[in-house]
């Protein structure tokens, strides 16, 4: 499904050379739903873009579904974003002043989807994430939570094989956040959807089946998680403090 | 996706942005309304100084007799001008719209204790249009005057000022060296201009001055002679063509070969054509220079408000990349929007300096003149510079890689 080799992916900022990622060796299997955590710094966001074809690695292999990516064209590498990548970002990004269907249907679009079939995909997916009843909403019309959830619709209403989140509750407070990991459980589980989930709340990596840990661009540590939480657990109470 | 989808998602993205869209047109508009109003208020000044230049008489000609040393040792004679030369060269040449034979002498002029010494000018009907002279009141001298030999006189507004000390001069009797004539009109001041002036001069008809009043002097063996002839040319073409014309006309009834130096003076007013020249250029170069600051200064507006509105859209740019958008995709939702923004702010710009030209012209300063190429020059300027600062940044923009485009603040 996802597979890296030696990737490396190094900035110059100014002067200095910064290596964001430094020979990650990482494999992703079809149907998986895996956190990455790590400090901020440590490449968790970079690994996320180059996952989702954004940005390509400086050296080294990305198979995606057995295809290398860091071959395509820019055209082709559009493609590959439209069709197979869903991406969820921390900002929410969405169209402002555009109502919550037309920013959904915003990926359809582009992969040439017609009239009423796109219409039609994009209500579905509004109504897969809850928001049925906010389709036509600005998003200065709706709360944080909801503005995730359109991203989230947005992401998935082209049925990518992949949905990438980077840090999806990183603006959003704890009990929305914890919805919003609900939210991508419940696609896992009932869409079989793989989901990279990036975030440096542990609580909310505990509901993942895999925690992949990053520092200074490397891969510390790739554990299974033993017993996955479910979705509406209560957060622990020291967990609550820090 | 098609041309339409990118036009329908164009549009959708002016409609949604409408103050952002407002803005980036209103820089257009105001870019192409001053280009358009400041250039027809130049324009019409041009048009103005030119028709005032050619109302001097531009096309005039003036035939006079000069001096000439014929023989060595023999000194300077001249050769009269006779009023036969007049009727000739009325008869023979062609382009010419007006002909005035003058003859002019000096003569005491009084009315009442109020005398002075003024230059008399006997003139016939054609002398008005062809120096360029208008009534302000009564009427000019007619041909009717001139069969009758009539006693009758037009005063130069300078003349009746002097005469008159602001009586009204119509139908009072003044006496030129001692002979009764009634003045009948008197013309509009025609200003000074660097020869002489124009407003200080005394008309009679020729035919009662022949009779009573210039003498023996008029006549040469026992012919009547001219001062001057005046010819107004059919346009400033002609000028020289007609001169050329007047010159053979004399040599040819002077018995004059080509080797001989003309004894006559046939100039065109060059003093007043060169003057025409050097305003038209003066003006020409003001103009050019209004109209290049205009363009830039509208230009710098649009392409300002033409970055920033792109340059705050990079991240939106990323994200319809991010989302799968081809670069093509998103440069033609660019172009067909700055097209848009262009075509409509750019007519809008040309209504708006041409109605502020239309208030210019009724406020009586200056009468404007809005012309095509104008408004095709400041309304191409202003798409080409719309054009290229709207296109470029987005062309930057959806080059980069999404995620830096994403990441821009």
């Amino acid at each position: 499904m996802i597979e890296l080799e030696n990737v490396t992916k190094i900035y110059k900022l100014g002067q200095s050379v910064v290596h964001a990622l430094d020979g990650i060796n990482l494999q992703i299997q079809a149907g998986e739903i895996a956190a990455v955590m790590g400090p901020s710094g440590s490449g968790k966001s970079t690994l996320m873009a180059i996952l989702g074809c954004l940005d390509v690695p400086t050296s080294g292999v990305y198979l995606l579904e057995g295809q290398p990516v860091e071959n395509l064209s820019d055209n082709q590498l559009a493609q590959v974003r439209s069709r197979k990548v869903g991406f969820v970002f921390q900002q929410f990004n969405l169209l402002p002043r555009t109502n919550a269907l037309e920013n959904v249907m915003l990926p359809l679009l582009y992969d040439g989807v017609h009239g009423k079939a796109r219409i039609e995909k994009a209500k579905a997916a509004l109504e897969t994430v809850g928001l049925a009843d906010r389709i036509h909403h600005h998003p200065n019309q709706l709360s944080g939570g909801e503005q995730q959830r359109v991203a989230i619709a947005r992401a998935l209403v082209n049925n990518p094989t992949i949905l990438l989140a980077d840090e999806p509750t990183g603006n959003l407070d704890t009990k929305t956040g914890d919805e919003i990991i609900g939210l991508f459980q419940k696609l896992h589980e009932e869409h079989g959807q793989t989901v990279v989930y990036v975030t440096h709340d542990a609580f909310i990596a505990r509901h993942t089946q895999r925690i992949i840990r990053l520092v200074d661009g490397k891969i510390i540590s790739d554990e299974p998680v033993a017993h996955p939480l479910v979705a509406g657990t209560p957060r622990p109470e020291d967990d609550l403090k820090s | 996706m098609n041309i339409f989808e990118s036009i329908r998602i164009s549009f959708r993205a002016l409609a949604a942005n409408k103050l952002r869209s407002g803005l980036t047109m209103l820089g257009i508009i105001i870019g192409v309304a001053a280009v358009v109003a400041l250039m027809s208020i130049g324009r019409g000044a041009t048009r103005s100084v030119t028709s005032r230049v050619e109302g001097l008489g531009s096309n005039l000609i003036s035939v006079s007799s000069a001096r000439v040393v014929r023989q060595a040792g023999v000194g300077a004679q001249s050769t009269a001008l006779y009023l036969s030369d007049y009727q000739a060269i009325a008869q023979d040449t062609n382009n010419v719209v007006g002909i005035s034979p003058t003859y002019e002498t000096s003569a005491q002029v009084a009315y009442g204790a109020n005398q002075s010494q003024f230059s008399i000018t006997g003139v016939t009907p054609e002398f008005a249009s062809v120096q360029a002279y208008t009534i302000a009141q009564g009427r000019f001298i007619t041909n009717g005057d001139n069969a009758a030999e009539s006693r009758v006189v037009v005063l130069g507004s300078q003349a009746a000022t002097d005469l008159f000390s602001g009586l009204n001069p119509l139908g009072r009797d003044i006496t030129i060296n001692g002979i009764n004539f009634t003045v009948v009109g008197v013309l509009v001041s025609k200003g000074t201009t660097s020869f002489f002036s124009s407003d200080e001069i005394i008309l009679i008809p020729i035919e009662t001055g022949y009779s009573r009043l210039f003498g023996g002097r008029a006549l040469v063996n026992g012919q009547r002679t001219l001062s001057s002839i005046s010819l107004s040319a059919a346009n400033s073409n002609v000028v020289n063509d007609v001169i050329s014309q007047v010159e053979y006309i004399l040599r040819r009834d002077h018995k004059l070969t080509l080797t001989e130096t003309l004894p006559f003076s046939v100039s065109s007013q060059s003093q007043a054509l060169s003057t025409l020249t050097s305003i038209t250029t003066t003006l020409t170069i003001f103009l050019g220079a209004i109209a290049g600051i205009s363009l830039f200064v509208g230009g710098i507006g649009i392409m300002n408000i033409m970055l920033v509105s792109v340059r705050e859209r990079t991240r939106e740019i990323g994200l319809r990349k991010a989302v799968g958008a081809r670069r093509s995709v998103i440069l033609m939702q660019f172009m067909v929007e700055t097209i848009t923004l262009s075509l409509v702010g750019g007519i809008l710009g040309i209504l708006l300096g041409a109605a502020i030209a239309g208030v210019v012209t009724l406020t009586g300063l200056i009468t404007t003149y809005v012309s095509l190429d104008v408004i095709l020059y400041s309304f191409f300027f202003a798409a080409l510079v719309g054009l290229f600062f709207g296109i470029y940044p987005a062309f930057q923009a959806a080059s980069l890689r999404p995620i830096e485009a994403l990441r821009y603040e």
